[in-house]
């Protein structure tokens, strides 16, 4: 059996491309899709190619970025424009496959091995026809990268930042994959890096070549993975999905939210407050998904080092009731922090894993009351009824009410962007 | 005299426009209303496309349409309707 040939197309500068399409009087600014200061979301989320040539970074502080690059400008960003924009380009691929996967709203894989032939059988020739089309009709540029597997078909696509075509074949990925450093690699992140660089391992093709036994000791099961990877052995297929379906659709393994609250956390209320308005998003987003959760966790990050933690614990029963993910996330997080002045918090974060189906049996426990379990369920229900109809502000809990600056806030409805991984979790 | 006065840029400018639907469910535009009142009948419909307008920003579905002796673009961003106005040179 012949190659797979397998596109990697990368919109680039997403947010600022789709920014600077929409107002063409941002052509040819140095300018930048960042978060909203007062609230203190003020990152750089994408820039534009002047801005990076000024040296911005994306996801640094936006005063960073305007030392960095005076006359720096900045737009907030709209979601709702990206998502229509990634799905008009998700339109334009579904053209020439059905085997459309997306990573992320800006980038999505495209297993053309069975089209390439209704289209002339010129890889080249299609992908130019891919960009030049998403250029003339979305007005922004994507770079594709073409390989036999998705890894390196997302090297192709980095390659090059320009609207470029690059082809990694097994003729030239000795040239153009193995030089790059080891944290190029998908699924190499900061803390892979360190161990592999601790066993001088630098370039992707030293892990390729790399022996089994010190990746093993090292890296457990995913050093045989990352190896693969870095041989151009990946075999994971590119998932075909529903095109109609949500942007992003992937079986839902947790549920969580975060926010970066509008002040510092430093007593209990406020970080009871936060706690209960995140639990309950995340409860109802559970409920949404008739789902119950055994593992509640929450992520701390600490206002004076920006250093962050996380805690979990596994519950007796699954739940989804919005009182015990709370009070289990709150006892965790009163179990780690003192929550003086003297230590307080930028951001919390609240997460439900371990999920199963609400057709799932429970086995009861003595300890608990079953009724009154049964009768908060259903009570979540009736006010999740009332907000579907309502808006998610028309009930709140007093915890909630407590802290003033938090009481604008709409989580639930604000959370639209998720994020996906590699092995589809 | 009228002086003839080069373009100096475009600029998005939304209108009104008179269209019509046919029987298989395609949208044709009719005629351009400006905002002073002058009606500029569409003489023909040369070509439908789905665009981005790289002049002035925005996407849809673009129209090529002709004017009298004029050929421009008619952009649908549903639900508005839009043309890439000519600025003129200062005299």
């Amino acid at each position: 059996m012949g190659d797979r040939v397998i596109f990697h197309s990368d919109c680039n500068c997403f947010y600022a491309s789709v920014e600077m399409h929409r107002r063409p009087e941002l052509r040819g600014t140095a300018m930048c899709v960042g978060g909203h200061e007062e609230s203190r979301h003020g990152i750089v989320l994408a820039k534009s190619p002047l801005a990076k040539a000024a040296g911005v970074k994306t996801g640094e502080a936006l005063w960073q970025a305007r030392q960095k690059c005076p006359g720096l400008v900045v737009v907030p960003p709209d979601y709702r424009a990206y998502q229509r924009y990634s799905r008009l380009a998700r339109q334009i691929y579904y053209d020439y496959t059905n085997q459309v996967e997306p990573f992320g709203l800006d980038e999505s894989w495209l297993d053309v091995t069975g089209s390439v032939r209704l289209f002339g059988g010129d890889a080249r020739l299609m992908a130019e026809e891919i960009s030049e089309r998403v250029k003339a009709e979305l007005g922004i540029t994507v770079s594709i990268g073409v390989s036999w597997n998705k890894v390196f078909a997302k090297f192709g696509s980095d390659a090059d930042s320009g609207d470029g075509i690059d082809f990694i074949t097994r003729e030239n990925y000795r040239e153009k994959v193995w030089p790059l450093p080891v944290r190029e690699l998908i699924y190499v992140g900061r803390a892979t890096e360190r161990k592999l660089n601790g066993a001088a391992v630098f370039t992707i093709g030293e892990l390729a070549n790399a022996s089994d036994a010190m990746l093993a000791t090292r890296l457990g099961k995913m050093g045989s993975i990352l190896k693969a990877f870095a041989r151009g052995e990946d075999v994971s297929p590119v998932r075909e999905m529903d095109p109609d379906a949500a942007d992003v659709w992937r079986e839902v393994k947790s549920v969580g939210n975060g926010l970066t609250a509008p002040h510092d956390i430093a007593c209990p209320a406020d970080a009871k407050a936060l706690i209960y308005l995140l639990a309950e998003s995340v409860a109802q987003r559970l409920r949404e998904l008739r789902m119950r959760a055994h593992t509640i966790g929450i992520g701390v990050r600490d206002a004076k080092t920006l250093g962050g933690y996380v805690r979990q614990r596994r519950l007796r029963l699954a739940t989804c009731i919005t009182a015990e993910i709370a009070s289990c996330a709150f006892g965790l997080l009163c179990e780690n922090e003192p929550l003086d002045a003297g230590h307080p918090l930028r951001a919390l974060h609240v997460r439900a894993s371990g999920l199963e189906p609400f057709e799932q049996v429970q086995q009861p426990t003595l300890f608990h009351n079953e009724e009154r379990r049964v009768a908060a369920e259903r009570l979540d229900m009736a006010i999740d009824d009332l907000r579907r109809r309502f808006g998610n502000s028309c009930v709140r809990r007093v915890a909630e009410l407590t802290d003033e600056s938090l009481t604008g806030l709409d989580i639930k409805a604000d959370n639209v962007i998720h994020p996906v991984g590699f092995f589809g979790g | 005299m009228r002086m003839v006065r080069g373009t100096m840029g475009r600029r998005k400018r939304y209108v009104a426009v008179d269209a019509h639907f046919d029987e298989d469910g395609r949208l044709l535009p009719r005629a351009i209303e400006w905002d002073d009142g002058r009606v500029f009948a569409i003489d023909e419909v040369r070509d439908m496309r789905r665009a981005a307008s790289l002049k002035t920003g925005g996407d849809g579905i673009r129209y090529t349409i002709r004017v009298g002796n004029a050929i421009t673009y008619l952009f649908y961003e549903q639900p508005r309707w839009f043309v890439e106005e000519r600025i003129a040179e200062m005299p």
